[in-house]
């Protein structure tokens, strides 16, 4: 059982100067769980995600994933993730086929040409491989962000609201994408503000609130009136922490 | 280290080909420098002997105004669009993402010195491709400049004030830099004898030692959120 844990965070505090954002948040995801992270505006689930991408150091507690601890053993995490972010993380002046193979030889990904096929053909962006990036529209980048984040097959797939941007296609294009990922037993934790979307896909649904994971349910645990009763249930239930003297 | 390398030589490819397509940075520099030498031509009525001394502030000044564009521009490319988060996810050790950021303005500077050379050449009537020696001080100064200016880059484009934020961090870092090699130049151009320019090349030389291995050390804490 211990040994399946593949991310786990304990105790974990995040402050921004005076203000401080995560509060002792607890989080334990096991082999294989597709993790949905809710929670309000402003809740902490870009800054909490960016943790676990090894982009910001925690001000206090223990984060570890896949074994290896953050942020001292940094490099051996990011081999194991991938990462889809607010922003595209893509370059304007190089094509579609040109990012992906930057990115690939960053990663060190084996039959690199081959794979950037692939992962071109899964995103739908084959006909335009050659066409800069610069212009591309909104939801053609979010595509071609995906294709980078899971071109060298990680372990963990960490999303931020990736289905921000994207019309009707290219979300079903992502499920499907990410159900393909989830199948293949690799974990996945993503934060969305769509819960009917989510309810469909995730294994588990976790609630982020004033700095904690306030309720935490599992797919097939769910109460009967659905995960949009469940959600709103858990914020209000959220009590205010007792604030620790700083 | 072969992952080292690997990961260095895509980021200087990653620029270049980048550049190569939208020629921003380059034509900017380049705008720059150009105007430069011109306004200096213009404004300077020289003789042939004020001419040789003014010739190697003239040049380093171009050099390092324009630098400070390109520099400024090649980190703002990977903060504005996010990008630095993507190479900082990357599974390298992060100095290789220095070194590949520094070469690649390295040889955009190499670049800028190639075109204004030939044009100073013709506009004020001396041949500047005489001096062998005035290449490599060239080569230096500029490895110098761009080893601290990368790092200084990457630290004044996290702050809304980058502009203004990196001449101010610059400038006074590399001075010894740019004495040395101004000095190192003129010497050259006034043919003077070797023995008054070696003490200057080797003060160029142990500054780039120097500047290099630091932003070599410091380049991650810089970087880290
Ligand atoms: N770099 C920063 N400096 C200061 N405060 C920050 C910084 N980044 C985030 N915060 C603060 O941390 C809190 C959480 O922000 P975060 O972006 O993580 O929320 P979120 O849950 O992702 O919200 P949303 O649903 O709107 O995306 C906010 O109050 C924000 O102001
Ligand atoms: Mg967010």
């Amino acid at each position: 059982m211990q040994d399946s844990t593949l991310i786990e965070v304990s105790r974990l505090l995040k402050r921004f100067g005076p203000k401080v954002v995560l509060r002792g948040l607890d989080f334990h995801v096991r082999q294989g769980e597709f993790v949905a992270l809710l929670g309000p505006n402003g809740a902490g689930k870009t800054t909490f995600l960016r943790i676990l991408a090894s982009l910001s150091a925690p001000s206090a507690g223990r984060v570890s994933v896949a074994g290896c601890d953050l942020p001292r053993q940094a490099t051996a995490v990011r081999q194991k993730l991938g990462v889809v972010s607010h922003l595209p993380l893509l370059y304007g002046d190089l094509t579609a086929e040109e990012n992906l193979r930057f990115y690939g030889r960053m990663y060190g990904v084996d039959a690199l040409e081959k794979r950037v096929g692939e992962v071109l053909t899964l995103v739908g962006l084959t006909s335009r491989r050659r066409d800069l990036v610069r212009t591309f529209s909104r939801g053609m980048q979010q595509r071609l962000a995906i294709g980078r984040a899971i071109l060298h097959d990680p372990e963990v797939l960490l999303l931020d609201e990736p289905h921000t941007g994207l019309d009707q296609d290219a979300c079903e294009m992502l499920d499907e994408v990410l159900m393909q990922v989830a199948a293949r037993g690799r974990t996945v934790v993503m934060t969305s503000h769509d819960l009917a979307r989510v309810e469909e896909m995730a294994s588990r649904f976790d609630v982020l609130s004033r700095g904690r994971i306030c309720s935490s349910v599992r797919r097939d645990a769910l109460p009967p009136d659905g995960l949009l009763a469940f959600y709103r249930r858990a914020l209000a239930e959220a009590t205010p922490p007792v604030e620790e003297a700083l | 280290m072969r992952g080292f390398l690997r990961a260095l030589g895509a980021v200087v490819w990653k620029d270049l080909a980048a550049e190569l397509r939208s020629r921003e940075l380059l034509s900017s520099m380049l705008v720059f420098a150009l105007l430069v030498i011109f306004i200096f031509n213009f404004a300077l009525e020289l003789d042939a002997v004020a001419r040789a001394n003014v010739t190697s502030g003239v040049l380093w000044v171009t050099f390092v105004f324009a630098g400070t564009l390109g520099l400024n521009r090649s980190l703002a490319v990977e903060k504005d669009r996010g990008c630095l988060d993507g190479l900082l996810l990357a599974p390298v050790d992060r100095t290789a993402i220095y070194f590949g950021k520094a070469i690649a303005n390295l040889v955009f500077m190499l670049v800028v010195a190639a075109i204004v050379l030939p044009v100073y050449s013709i506009l004020y009537n001396v041949n500047l491709f005489a001096q062998g020696g005035l290449l490599w001080v060239i080569f230096l100064g500029a490895e110098g400049y761009t080893a601290v200016g990368t790092l200084l880059a990457a630290m004044a484009v996290q702050a809304r004030t980058r502009d203004i934020l990196l001449p101010i961090l610059l400038f006074p870092v590399v001075i010894p830099v740019l004495v040395a090699a101004v000095k190192a130049s003129s010497g050259y151009l006034q043919r003077l004898p070797m023995e008054e320019i070696l003490p200057w090349l080797q003060l160029l030389l142990a500054y780039d030692v120097i500047f290099t291995s630091i932003a070599f050390m410091v380049f991650e804490s810089v970087v880290e959120e």
